[in-house]
């Protein structure tokens, strides 16, 4: 049910063309930061403004959301987020990562892989992959112009020569089509094989930053790095406490006081639709998901949710 | 407060129909169809909506009334630029109309929008100021022309005016124009990032 104070998808037309525009400019030139004029959102800066942004200007009544906080659907950006978009939008929402045609994400690209037909819009804090290394927008912006990319290779350098390797975990910066190098956004460098050839479209959005920029579906992007020191997309050394999986990113959780720890996905719906398929990991005992404690609960409080 | 002579007195009643009847939600079907075609170059998207004055086609004026309002010049090329497309585009998207130079959108015939260098391509630090052409055509077809490039798995073909064009524009990556292709209610797109060979 939507909420009639307010236009389709809460933003106003005008803002929506413009946002729009900044889209299709950003497609056609895969990686560059596109500037549009940011709204103030209902909510503040650090929460998704710029995503949301994206999704407002690109949902059409028929989607279904999905709104994921680093893997998660039950935090309370992601759940705030998607009852955003219910009130104001009308649109259903699911958790399941293959019916979802338009994919809000902050830090993580879903393990199930994307089809086409389906949007992912990343919630964008730094667009600026050069920001920390050169603080100038006139100086950065030069340097995107002129493809002088050479402070980014000195940084990861200087990984190597502290840690031995390259010691840079999230937000791994990429070259896209072998043009712009581009911030996939803090997303885990587990994650930067995902952004290359994708079925979908991608699509970020920084919205304090005034910034948004594409990654077309079929699209090459390289994680930079040396022919002596190859990216390597890395994750914790150990499989799943919940569902066992062993090719999945994972959060560590510490249990105790006492150094105790456990391993779980990080992508609740990847974890949760394992487990109802019968996989267990090392804690043994069927856990039931918040999901699935969720979906036990629907007959109680159908009514309730959107219609508060 | 004298009245310049040159301000148009009033709109022809016609001007004032075709428009987008619901336009928070006509607009948003609309751009996810343009946002479609732009990122996978070559395929072929049915749009609906909008009834411009002839000569354009229905897919031009939705792509009018989604991206255009009065914060972007629109040019109309030869038979495009009649006293009904203006008061429509005036009416609807209040498009500022300008010369080919400055504008933001384009919009007529292959030939009519020549010579296409005349459009602006973007700045090097600025890619993004770059027209975007909205091109008639006879029809469209996915046989001819190869692309390949962003947003294209392996390759795809479609019926383009010409090739030549397009490849130079390809050469001046990341500047260039991007073109939106129409024909009745079907749109297709052609960014400047994606490659064209003839076959």
């Amino acid at each position: 049910m939507t909420d009639q104070a307010y236009n389709f998808a809460y933003l106003d037309e005008q803002t929506k063309r413009m946002i729009r525009r900044a889209i299709l400019k950003g497609v056609a030139v895969p990686g560059y930061q596109v500037p549009f004029a940011s709204r103030e959102m209902p909510m503040p800066y650090g929460w998704g403004t710029g995503g949301v942004q994206v999704t407002a200007a690109c949902l059409v009544p028929e989607d279904r959301l999905k709104v994921i906080d680093q893997g998660a659907d039950d935090t309370t950006n992601a759940v705030s987020i998607r009852k955003f978009f219910q009130r104001t939008a009308g649109v259903e929402v699911t958790e399941a990562t293959a019916e979802a045609t338009v994919i809000q994400t902050r830090h993580r690209i879903p393990e199930t892989a994307l089809s086409e037909g389906q949007i992912l819009v990343y919630q964008v804090p730094i667009p600026e992959p050069l920001r920390f290394l050169e603080p100038r927008e006139t100086e950065t912006r030069k340097m995107h112009e002129l493809e002088e990319y050479g402070l980014m290779h000195v940084k990861l350098y200087e990984d190597i020569a502290r840690h031995g390797e390259i010691a840079t975990s999230y937000a791994y910066p990429v070259k896209v089509e072998g043009r712009y190098v581009m911030d996939p956004s803090p997303i885990p460098k587990f994650d930067n094989p995902k952004l290359g050839g994708n079925a979908a479209i991608q699509l970020f959005g920084a919205g304090r930053e005034q910034r948004i920029y594409a990654v077309p579906p079929y699209t090459q992007v390289v994680s930079l790095d040396f022919d002596d020191h190859p990216f390597v997309a890395s994750k914790a050394p150990h499989d799943c406490d919940l569902c066992g999986a062993s090719e999945s990113y994972l959060d560590e959780v510490i249990t105790d006081d006492q150094g105790s720890r456990m391993y779980v996905c990080s992508d609740t719906d990847f974890c949760a639709t394992r487990q109802e398929a019968g996989h267990h990991g090392r804690l043994g005992v069927p856990q039931f998901s918040s999901k699935k404690i969720a979906k036990s609960l629907e007959g109680f409080c159908a009514a309730e949710g959107v219609t508060e | 407060m004298t009245i310049n002579p040159q301000t148009p007195m009033g709109l022809a009643p016609e001007a004032l129909f075709g428009g987008f009847a619901e336009a928070p939600v006509q607009s948003a079907r609309a751009f996810r169809a343009l946002l479609e075609a732009m990122a996978r170059p070559g395929t072929i998207w049915q749009v609906e909506g909008a009834a411009p004055p002839a000569p354009l086609s229905i897919a031009a004026g939705v792509a009018i009334l989604t991206l255009c309002d009065g914060t972007t010049p629109l040019h109309l090329a030869g038979a495009a630029d009649c006293l009904a497309v203006r008061d429509w585009v005036t009416f609807h998207a209040g498009a500022p109309l300008c010369a080919a130079q400055g504008a933001m959108f384009a919009v007529g015939t292959w030939a009519e929008l020549m010579p296409v260098d005349q459009f602006r391509i973007g700045d090097p630090d600025y890619p993004d100021r770059a027209a975007t052409l909205i091109v008639e055509m006879p029809a469209l077809a996915p046989t001819g022309p190869r692309l390949t490039g962003p947003g294209i798995r392996e390759t795809v073909h479609l019926s383009l005016p010409e090739t030549a064009a397009f490849r130079a524009n390809r050469a001046l990556f990341p500047l260039g124009f991007d073109t939106l292709l129409c024909s009745g209610d079907q749109i297709a797109g052609l960014p400047r990032s994606t490659h064209v060979e003839d076959l």
